[in-house]
């Protein structure tokens, strides 16, 4: 084994070199440079981003506890793109008098939860998988506590870290029954072992249930409006984006490939938690006055929908969920862009805030505008097309009722979402935010995400090329 | 680029220098030059087509252009038209052309106003154009949504609540048309070749009937909901009372048309078993429209909600012609959505034009106008005898053609259903004539309104446009009947020869 098959997991070791190189740039840096730093971490991470791209060698390490394919080498990279945008729209926040001090570890932090992500995404192996997510989780405890002198934050990462150690829980109790019953942790084995044995399938909704507090799936979604509402915005963007866009690809990966024996049972829980999820954070967002917990809301909504690309099994549903969070990560981080630009200048955060907001900053209300109506999926953004593909994927399998019911939820969520567009374009706001204009990382990255929002509709190939590395149970 | 593409295009072109202008008053003009534009493409387009035809060409759709878009779902973006089409895009045309001179004093927020109203546009324009279901569907969401904002910001009275219902009903009926659409889409090849969003193609095979039973009903009331089909119609009053002039024309005028076009062009065309199986339900259901919506008529006072309820009716008996499923009534089905469009943007023209003089809508309030602002009195009169069905005008020639082509079926519940249709041209007589005596004749009622001014140039473009096209096709009506006929024949020969009568 020679020192080059390690690249196989090229994606981890480039995170794990920039996180020690920010980290030796806070050792080594004189204290009047420290404020390159964000400069610094974000041109690194970007150029990870493009190295991500570039083609690498697939297979398996460590007796095939480590596993990369092409479909998991996509996930990978839709995340780091997600994540890349969250940075540069970190960077303004991170300028500010209070964070001066924590620069660097915001960056570390953030880069380790990553490294965790793309660990349980390439796991092959259930201990792998479960050391994966406990390092996708507490580094982001940390980061929900992070403005330290706000108890709502301190709260948020309290309630973040207690949450997660119960799914936790959950998850190892599910995945301990599997262990009991199977006498091995190893995907192929576990999968080729599974039947429809009760305690097995015990064990599966254990592991379900444990995922579903990840995903924020209803009913194990309660914590998710106050850590959301708690956290720094930044933090906030990444939670509902990246950690949910990483733990619905974990989840699709292990159903397609471990679970398949017992499709029938998952189809069933699917089928149930995602009329619940959806309808359930519909109903939920369209009372919420806060643009934070508003938007939490809306995200367990969106997996509700999500949750229809599984529910086949099959290769277009994969395909389907794929695209869909790379779409979803360009709109909701299009909308949390403009609200983190708004909470920078201003502080505000709350819908009445926004009266009126096109008269002073039309920019900025347009394009939230394109991101709310990316996520309720109106044509012609990218929205629409994700959300077609989903319900084509639950309609490939007839289940043509919950097409329905998902359709009918994205009704509800229009309407909350036009709210938000009335407040901006029709209301009379008595003080609106005055007029400002933000700086380059705001703006660059609004522009990404805008112009990912138009394009990757528009853009077929991008669809075929997620469709040809997706599989089917 | 094709011929039907450049519809599309020529919208996004006028936007696209709009947003580029410094000045606001150099807006309008743009937006008229590029609506201008469409006008005349729409008139060569209609021109290129006949002398096609003319030429011998016997395919179903002209000017077919095909790019397979997304290769794994088979999703093309296709463009087709046949007689049908050709008439509704330059009906769409026409009104659009009006609408913009009848905005011309838009004065807050006049370029995004613009911008919104040619969305929209391009929208109307790409669903008439595709022949592909998925970008028929695109294109028929993309129509809705600028509605929200146009009626939001621009309109009067209670228009958030409008704007809002209005929205929310008719992505309603699009979540039904999607359902139906994927619906279509998977049992578009029962013998298990390629699956196809093509109208034409799918129009080759034979859906399955158990599933067209389900997908009928869920495709025509999706598209029903925006032709104002009985109980989905409440957002049509509210909405078009609230919207701004050119949206209300376009609405009732361009946009209700969408619906009777999809309802027939998609429902019946491609599950012709299941809609005549089930057409007796929503034959009852248009037959409640049309006369609910003309007694509705009656009960109103506001000159905007008369016309909206009579817009339901003038609806109602489009998708009633359609679902008799022969080649007269839906003849007259196509022939009145042509005609009603221009009749009814004509009227809402007039209404805005009235609103923006007398400040008021309430028919009690006015009277005695003829004699202050005799152009636009006249109009309205002409406006009106249209839609009472005055021989000569576009109204008789359509509501003539549906009602001899619903009397064609022998049935005695058929021919219930015709008296009771017919009568609603009674009751249009009620209202329209009502109206106009008490707004137009008598004294003058109010000394403020003795001083009002008579139409202005871009007015009377707007106007004497709609009523020149009226008048045409109300005296010549049958090179557009003959146009239209040809096309439909090989819909109608499909039907006939899998429901024999």
């Amino acid at each position: 084994m020679s020192l080059g098959t390690f690249l196989v997991m090229r994606h981890e070791l480039l995170l794990i070199t920039a996180a020690l190189l920010v980290l030796m740039a806070e050792i080594f840096w004189n204290p009047d440079k420290k404020r390159y730093i964000s400069l610094f971490s974000v041109i690194l991470f970007g150029i990870i981003t493009v190295v991500g791209f570039l083609p690498s060698p697939i297979g398996s390490l460590f007796g095939s506890m480590y596993v990369t394919s092409g479909t998991r080498l996509l996930m990978k990279n839709i995340l780091n793109i997600g994540a890349l945008l969250v940075f540069i729209q970190s960077v303004t926040w991170l300028k500010k008098e209070e964070n001066s001090e924590k620069i660097s570890e915001y960056f570390i932090l953030l880069i380790s939860t990553l490294v965790g992500m793309n660990f349980m995404i390439s796991a092959g192996h259930f201990l792998m998988f479960y050391i994966g997510i406990e390092l996708a989780t507490i580094p982001i405890a940390a980061l929900a506590a992070f403005d330290r002198y706000k108890n709502k934050s301190a709260e948020a990462g309290i309630k973040l870290i207690l949450s997660s150690a119960l799914s936790s829980g959950i998850l190892l109790y599910g995945l301990s029954l599997i262990y009991g019953t199977t006498g091995t942790f190893y995907f192929n084995e576990v999968a080729a072992l599974f039947g429809n044995n009760n305690l097995q399938i015990l064990g599966f909704i254990f592991f379900f249930a444990g995922m579903a507090f990840k995903i924020s799936i209803v009913p194990f979604h309660l914590w998710t409006a106050d850590v959301y509402e708690g956290s720094p915005v930044n933090i906030t963007s990444y939670l509902s984006v990246i950690s949910k866009g990483a733990a619905i690809f974990v989840l699709i990966i292990l159903l397609f490939t471990v679970f398949p024996v017992i499709i029938a049972t998952w189809q069933k829980t699917i089928y149930v938690t995602a009329i619940l999820t959806m309808t359930i954070g519909n109903l939920f967002a369209i009372r919420q006055q806060n643009l934070k917990r508003f938007l939490a809301f809306s995200s367990i909504s969106q997996a509700g929908y999500i949750l229809l690309g599984f529910i086949g099994g099959n290769q277009l549903g994969m395909a389907s969920v794929i695209y869909y969070i790379l779409v979803y990560i360009f709109s909701n981080l299009g909308a949390f862009g403009v609200v983190i630009a708004i909470s920078n200048v201003t502080g505000k955060e709350n819908m009445d805030d926004y009266n009126g907001l096109y008269h002073t900053n039309p920019k900025l209300s347009l394009i939230m505008t394109l991101a709310l109506f990316s996520l309720a999926g109106i044509p012609p953004v990218a929205g629409f097309f994700g959300k077609f593909f989903l319900f084509t994927a639950a309609a490939q399998k007839g289940y043509y009722l919950l097409v329905l019911i998902a359709v009918l939820n994205t009704i509800i969520s229009l309407y909350y979402y036009l709210l938000v567009v009335k407040a901006m374009f029709i209301n009379k706001g008595e003080t609106p935010i005055e007029k400002f204009r933000s700086d380059f990382p705001t703006r660059f990255a609004l522009g990404i995400c805008v112009a990912g929002i138009v394009v990757t509709g528009f853009a077929s190939i991008i669809f075929e090329v997620i469709k040809n590395l997706s599989f089917g149970v | 680029m094709d011929i039907l593409t450049l519809f599309v295009v020529i919208p996004i072109l006028t936007i696209t220098a709009i947003l580029f202008l410094k000045d606001t008053r150099q807006v309008r003009l743009v937006s008229a030059f590029g609506m201008g534009l469409q006008l005349i493409l729409a008139a060569v387009l209609m021109f290129l087509y006949l002398s096609a035809r003319h030429a011998g060409k016997t395919d179903e759709m002209l000017f077919i252009k095909d790019y397979l878009w997304f290769k794994s779902l088979n999703i093309h973006y296709a463009v087709g038209v046949d007689g049908i089409s050709v008439a509704m895009i330059a009906l769409t045309s026409l009104v659009l052309f009006a609408g913009i001179f009848a905005s011309w004093e838009v004065e807050y927020l006049r370029k995004e106003f613009f911008i919104s109203l040619i969305l929209l546009s391009s929208g109307v324009f790409g669903f008439f154009i595709s022949i592909d279901l998925f970008t028929m569907f695109l294109f028929y969401e993309l129509a809705v949504i600028p509605m929200y904002l146009l009626i939001g910001i621009w309109g009067t009275g209670p228009k958030e609540y409008s704007a809002m219902k209005l929205t929310l009903m008719l992505m309603g009926g699009s979540a039904l048309l999607l359902v139906g659409l994927l619906g279509i889409y998977f049992n578009s090849s029962p013998d298990g070749n390629q699956l196809t969003f093509n109208i034409l193609e799918i129009s080759k095979v034979l859906i399955p009937l158990p599933a067209q039973r389900l997908f009928f009903p869920l495709t025509f009331v999706g598209f029903g909901v925006l032709g104002a089909l009985f109980p989905f119609h409440t957002w049509s009053p509210d909405g078009h009372a609230s919207a701004p002039t050119a949206v209300s024309m376009l609405h009732a005028g361009v946009l209700m048309k969408l619906g009777g076009y999809g309802a027939f062009r998609v429902a019946i065309f491609l599950m012709p078993e299941a809609a005549h199986e089930l057409s007796w339900i929503f034959i009852i259901l248009t037959s409640i429209s049309v006369i609910y919506g003309a007694f509705g008529a009656i009960a109103q006072k506001d000159l905007k909600y008369i016309n909206a309820y009579s817009s339901i009716s003038h609806c109602g008996l489009v998708l009633f012609a359609v679902l008799m499923m022969n080649k007269t009534a839906m003849d007259g089905a196509i022939l009145q959505m042509i005609s009603h469009g221009l009749m009814t943007a004509l009227f809402f023209a007039l209404i805005g034009m009235l609103y923006g003089r007398t400040h008021t809508r309430m028919i009690n309030e006015m009277g005695g106008l003829m004699k202050v602002i005799p152009f636009l009195s006249v109009c309205y009169v002409i406006a009106g005898l249209a839609s009472l069905g005055l021989p000569g005008l576009s109204g008789f020639v359509a509501e003539m053609t549906i009602f001899v082509g619903a009397f064609q079926h022998p049935e005695l519940f058929y021919r219930i259903v015709t008296i009771l249709a017919v009568s609603s041209i009674v009751i249009t007589a009620v209202y329209i004539l009502r109206v106009v005596a008490i707004l137009l004749l008598g004294p003058t009622t109010n000394e403020h309104f003795e001083h009002l001014t008579d139409a202005k140039w871009f007015e009377k473009i707007s106007v004497v446009t709609l009523i020149g096209s009226v008048a045409a096709i109300g005296l010549a009506p049958f090179w557009l009947s003959t146009m239209i006929g040809k096309s439909l024949q090989p819909i109608v020969d499909r039907i006939i020869a899998l429901n024999p009568f």
